[in-house]
């Protein structure tokens, strides 16, 4: 076999260079077998450098190509297309990356240079064996699925349905709204959380292009960008949506009451039968058959008795629906870190210890006290309060990360309480305030102008034990105040714990039913984290709001339109091409023992029973490689995966550069 | 249940009714403690003080000691279960401490593989291995009507042992309760008692222990329970100095669990190694045995009114 | 062809290298976020001449001096409230147990008390492999507190009419061989 291959060495400025020889690298590489030329060049992602390759194969007839940069993620396509623009057939490309596992992770520079070496020569090798492969192309479904109804999620189902196209909006709790709706003001405009979000539920709810199914979840996820096939449990609510008028006249009749830890927060009470919060949307009530006195012990059904309209039906069955459609957006949100799990806060232990989202709810005008800041014995009006910041967060035992809205949300709730209580002290205990942002750092400034004592130190207890006069009766707040260097207990009436925000509970399980991935503290990864914030490595699920990370919510709204952009961009091209990196089945030597079938994570191979053999669908089939891996008769060829190309990349990595030995160290 | 034992320098005289109890509900328990032989001090919290090596080296001696057919090792006092634990972790954890340690034991003929044994605190062992159920078999003179306050101290549970919560720890509550008796469940439960600085600086110390009389005297205990020599002799021998220097009247006996555990297996006051406190537990005793009328609650927990909000739960709430 | 993965420290260049040298896991100490959590623990936070934190900062700072001759490392009761909260998981602890150390090999310690009692207890169990309270106690007290005797008279009279005081120590058998392990040892602290 003779081809002719050039190689190109990239700088990437000093990225590269700073750590490896380049000059030495493309020297070296030259005389490889099968090298025509080889060069290194400052920037090749330029368009000085792609045209250093189209030139070079249209005038020196090169047949291969092999770029050694940074990661193919960042620039395979970019190289792919410089081949292409000069005739040359893109999957006759490789390219080496010796900038993420050669220059960012070495300190020194001969052993760097060596192992850039082995790399570009195991693409060198493997190159030679490329075979000239045509891209696949696939429909695309208009329809869209959007999970969860938060106000990402709300947001993305409506510029999509705006734009014309169907929308699925599937939502779990009875009513859509997510955390906003629990709100009561937003930082830091102090808009009233409600009217802002209202009007675009009341949308959502009622597009013509979007369905809205409330109460759901989805089960099963099959098919590929462009072409997924979804199964949803449309839980049954009781009550017949088509009879329903919302008028409310069984949850006031129902006599069962319960503690709401769903949307009061834990902080108030609903019925058995209830509807989260009167803007809901859906207006329709749901039947808690865990807590109805009828589903407990077969009789009460007062609902019932009431409804004018014959609208409860205790008889009805959960609704399996199954859609189609083109892409998804998963938008599921957050959870917020349970603060029992730092017994030294006494949260569920000292009564007046409250968590932020309680005091969401109580200072909340719709909320169980009315919008009065009192304690837990719902009438006292506390004359002091302090806000713990950094609850959960950006502490190693429980969240490294910085939850990124708590520090605003305690000044809005510091400016909240001189508000209503304007003689009460309010001490702000943090880390660093954090208020980058538009507006932001101004909100603090308005908080200092109102005479909120900020105490820099974090909390390290609250306890009830007093131990000095004045401290009786009160819950004792001990921490170092760090800027004047001495430990302080302050006494006061309420505490309100500042906890962070976390990964939805069952964001794994959600991950892996769409077949994306999760970080380690279980936040959805996005494909790039500057340049393509809102893709996943799944092509065709995309992911929007908290559910990526901690955020607020304009930025939660922002990613809910960019989510919904990426999918109208897909939809109106109509069709996507699907790398032909695909397995194949050599039929005729086929055994047909099926244990491929069961393998495939994706479910791409079928059994053709007519022939005793198994086939891959090319559309569903990903190249992971685990059939071939598997095949006993070992007839399962990978596309651009081939035997022939991986031993020729072993073997090219294992040429010694240099005469030095080379340790092969499988990652 | 076979166990290898440290008792530890405290357990010899100055807490030897500790030890007297230990021994007499072991027996009971089915639990077989066997003592290292020739074991020597950990070293408490002084001898890290003063040199990082000869300090681990003390106390990987006993570790050291410990015959090859146990595996487990039981400490009743938590400084040196601390200790014993500690050096095993440090020594798995930072190969190179772990090689001088040894160099160290081969001078005199030891050796420890850092892992080899798991060290336990008696507590754990009597919760944990021989479990409440069995415990609760053994109660014939249920410690009815007396309000204990169980006192943990710090070395129990911290550094993060394990075993049980290192801020709000519970298993001595819950074993309380087995035993019949009324649990206070007050805050300052894992606060520290000053440990050795009654001997340095006394005020740093008598306010400490100030703090913990006064807490579980406002939640109306009879006694304290404890599981470390060094608590038991603050709270107990310094109770008077307190008392002196505060112009306070705090009169709380302070008793190992496991002599309260002897009392309710049915044991004499002296197989329970009772009579050595200083601050007698003459009165609270008395009281066991007696149904003494309900005492009025530290701190109620029910709602208070109609307009109240709800407390939220705690999950790991147990009857 | 890969760097030779057995990094040999290089030896500390600054009094915040070394701290975090003697002390296993003492690295962990660059993270300190200053947050106070350790200082706001500390049961005798109160009468230290620095809080942990600040003490920390004072290291990071090299400010040598300052640090080995504060009485905080010696108000350290060792009560692991601020090694078990702090957020970046600093063996806090351990390293006041380094300060300690430090402080008596540079012979820079102010507060005489502490490292006395640490240094009579040890002197103890080297002699005899175990403590004894009242041995430790009165040798203690007469060498360094004579004015503190009468509180230790109750102290003791209390504690002896009880049985709860030994007045003879009672040594090990095999003192020799632990003589030859902390000799070995101290040897090799040394060289450390
Ligand atoms: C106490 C507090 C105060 C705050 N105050 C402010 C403020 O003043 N200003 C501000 O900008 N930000 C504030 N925030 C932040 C704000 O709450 C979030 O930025 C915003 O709610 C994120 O919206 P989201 O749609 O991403 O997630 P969410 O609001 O959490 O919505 C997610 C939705 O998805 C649903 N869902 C979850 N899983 C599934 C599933 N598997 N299937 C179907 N549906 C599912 C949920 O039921 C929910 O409806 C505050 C946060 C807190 C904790
Ligand atoms: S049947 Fe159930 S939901 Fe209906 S009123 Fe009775 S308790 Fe409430
Ligand atoms: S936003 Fe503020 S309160 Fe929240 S984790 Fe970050 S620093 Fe702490
Ligand atoms: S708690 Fe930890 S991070 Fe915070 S100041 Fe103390 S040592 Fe530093
Ligand atoms: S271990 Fe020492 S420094 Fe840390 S909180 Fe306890 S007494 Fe303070």
């Amino acid at each position: 076999m003779s081809e002719k291959i050039g190689v190109y060495v990239c700088h990437c400025g000093s990225n590269i260079a700073g750590k490896v020889d380049v000059e030495e690298v493309a020297n070296w590489a030259s005389d490889l077998p099968n090298v025509e030329v080889a060069r290194d060049y400052k920037f090749m992602c330029s368009s000085l450098g792609q045209e250093l390759v189209e030139t070079d194969i249209k005038e020196k007839g090169l047949t291969r190509v092999v770029v050694a940069a940074c990661s193919p993620h960042m620039h395979e396509r970019t190289f792919r297309g410089a081949c292409a623009r000069a005739g040359l057939n893109p999957y006759l490309f490789e390219m080496a990356n010796i900038r993420e596992h050669v220059s960012w992770i070495h300190e020194d520079r001969d052993e760097a240079t060596a192992k850039a070496k082995a790399l570009v020569s195991a693409a060198v090798h493997r190159v030679a064996h490329h075979e000239p492969l045509e891209p696949m192309r696939a429909e695309i479904n208009p329809a869209t699925l959007v999970v969860g109804g938060g106000v990402a999620g709300i947001q993305a189902a409506l510029e999509i349905a705006d734009a014309g196209y169907p929308v699925y909006l599937v939502e779990r709790e009875p009513s859509i709204g997510g955390h906003m709706a629990q709100l009561d003001k937003t930082f830091p405009t102090l808009d009233c959380s409600a009217c802002i979000l209202t009007p675009k539920m009341f949308d959502a709810g009622s597009h013509k292009n979007i369905t809205l199914l409330s109460y759901s979840q989805v089960e099963e996820v099959d098919g590929y960008v462009g072409n997924f096939t979804v199964t949803i449990r449309k839980k049954a609510r009781h009550v017949v949506e088509d009879k329903c008028t919302g008028c409310g006249i069984c949850t006031e009749k129902c006599p069962k009451r319960v503690v709401d830890t769903v949307f009061e927060a834990g902080l108030g009470y609903r019925k058995a039968i209830y509807r989260p919060f009167p803007q809901a949307v859906p207006k329709y009530p749901v039947i808690d058959t865990e807590n109805c006195i009828y589903f407990e012990r077969g009789k009460c059904k007062a609902c019932q008795m009431f409804c004018p309209t014959g609208a409860i039906d205790f008889e009805q069955e959960d609704e399996i629906v199954t859609v189609e459609v083109g892409n998804v957006i998963l938008a599921t949100g957050y959870d917020l870190f349970d603060p029992r799990k730092i017994p030294q806060y006494g949260y569920g232990r000292l009564a007046n210890v409250f968590t932020s989202l309680e005091f969401e709810r109580m200072v909340n005008a719709a909320g169980p006290t009315g919008g009065k800041i009192v304690l837990r014995d719902g009438v006292t009006e506390p004359k002091s309060i302090a806000i713990v910041h950094c609850v959960g967060s950006r502490d190693k035992n429980y969240h490294e990360y910085c939850s990124k809205v708590c520090c605003m949300y305690s000044l809005k709730f510091a400016h909240l309480v001189h508000e209503r209580l304007p003689e009460a002290e309010v001490y702000n205990f943090y880390i660093d305030i954090r208020t980058p942002g538009k507006g932001y750092e101004e909100f603090y400034h308005r908080l200092l102008e109102e005479g909120t004592h900020f105490i820099r130190g974090r909390v390290a207890e609250v306890t009830d034990a007093a131990r000095r006069p004045g401290e009786e009766g009160k819950l004792i707040v001990q921490a170092e105040d760090t800027l004047v260097g001495m430990q302080r207990r302050v006494p006061v009436d309420m505490v309100i714990l500042s906890a962070g925000v976390e990964a939805r509970r069952d964001a794994d399980e959600v991950a892996h039913l769409f077949g994306i991935s999760c970080s380690h503290d279980n936040w959805f990864i996005e494909k790039h984290p500057k340049l393509d914030p809102v893709a996943t490595m799944t092509d065709g699920v995309f992911i929007a709001g908290c559910a990526q990370g901690p955020k607020d919510i304009p930025d939660s709204v922002a990613q809910g339109a960019a989510a919904a952009a990426r999918v109208l961009g897909l939809i109106t091209q109509g069709e996507v091409e699907i790398e032909p990196v695909r397995a194949i089945i050599d039929e005729e030597r086929c055994s047909g023992c099926r244990i491929c079938n069961t393998l495939c994570p994706y479910n791409a191979i079928d059994f053709i029973e007519d022939l005793g053999v198994s086939r891959v669908n090319p559309a569903l089939c990903k190249g992971c490689g685990t059939c071939v891996a598997a095949c006993p008769s070992g007839v399962i060829t990978g596309a651009h995966f081939s035997n022939e190309q991986i031993m020729a990349e072993i073997e090219g990595i294992l040429v010694s550069p240099d005469g030095r030995e080379t340790v092969l160290v499988a990652a | 249940m076979k166990y290898a034992y440290y008792p530890g320098c405290s357990l010899e005289r100055s807490a030897a009714s500790y030890h007297t109890s230990t021994m007499a509900v072991a027996g009971r328990l089915g639990l077989v403690f066997q003592e290292i032989d020739d074991w020597n001090c950990c070293g408490a919290t002084e001898y890290f003080a003063i040199n990082l090596l000869p300090a681990y080296a003390l106390v990987a001696r006993n570790l050291a000691l410990v015959p090859n057919d146990l595996t487990e090792l039981t400490a009743p006092c938590s400084a040196c279960y601390v200790n014993l634990k500690k050096t095993d972790k440090y020594m798995g954890k930072y190969p190179d401490l772990a090689t001088q340690v040894n160099q160290a034991l081969v001078a005199g003929g030891l050796h420890y593989d850092p892992g080899r044994l798991q060290v336990r605190h008696l507590l754990d062992v009597i919760v944990n291995d021989v479990g409440y159920q069995k415990v609760a078999e053994q109660v014939v003179k249920p410690l009815s009507g007396l309000r204990v306050a169980p006192y943990y101290g710090c070395l129990v549970v911290r550094p993060g042992n394990g075993f049980d919560n290192p801020e709000h720890p519970t298993s001595m509550d819950r074993l309380l309760r087995v035993l019949g008796a009324e649990v206070v469940d007050y805050p300052l439960k894992a606060q520290c008692c000053g440990g050795h600085m009654t001997q340095i600086s006394a005020d740093v110390a008598y306010e400490l222990i100030r703090r913990l009389l006064h807490n579980a005297a406002e939640y109306n205990a009879d006694l304290i329970a404890c599981v470390r020599p060094m608590c038991q002799l603050n709270l107990d021998a310094y109770q008077s100095n307190v008392n002196r220097h505060f112009g306070t009247d705090y009169h709380t006996p302070i008793l190992y669990f496991t002599q309260l555990m002897a009392l309710a297996f049915g044991m004499s006051a002296k197989e329970a190694g009772l009579g050595s406190e200083i601050v007698s537990a003459h009165v609270a005793l008395s009281k066991i045995g007696v149904e003494m009328p309900k005492q009025e609650k530290g701190k109620p927990r029910k709602r208070p009114n109609k307009q109240a909000l709800p407390m939220p739960t705690m999950p790991d709430e147990e009857a | 062809m890969m760097a030779s993965e057995s990094t040999q420290p290089s030896p500390p260049r600054t009094f915040f290298e070394e701290v975090m040298a003697k002390t296993p896991g003492g690295e962990a100490l660059r993270l300190c976020l200053q947050c106070g959590t350790c200082g706001g623990s500390c049961p005798s936070g109160e009468d230290m001449d620095y809080s942990p934190r600040r003490i920390f900062a004072m290291v990071e700072a090299n400010m040598k001096d300052k640090v080995l001759r504060s009485n905080t490392p010696w108000n350290c009761v060792s009560c692991y409230y601020c090694t078990e909260r702090c957020p970046q998981e600093i063996p806090i602890t351990d390293i006041m147990y380094t300060l300690k150390r430090m402080a008596i090999a540079e012979g820079l310690y102010e507060d005489a008390d502490a490292p006395d009692w640490s240094q009579t207890f040890i002197g103890l169990v080297e002699q005899y492999g175990r403590s004894f309270e009242l041995g430790l106690a009165t040798r203690y007290h007469l060498t360094h507190r004579p004015l503190g005797k009468l509180r230790l008279g109750t102290f003791a009279l209390d504690m002896l009419r009880r049985d709860r005081l030994a007045l003879t120590p009672r040594p090990i058998k095999n003192m020799a061989q632990l003589k030859t392990i902390l000799s070995k040892a101290k040897e090799l602290e040394g060289a450390r």
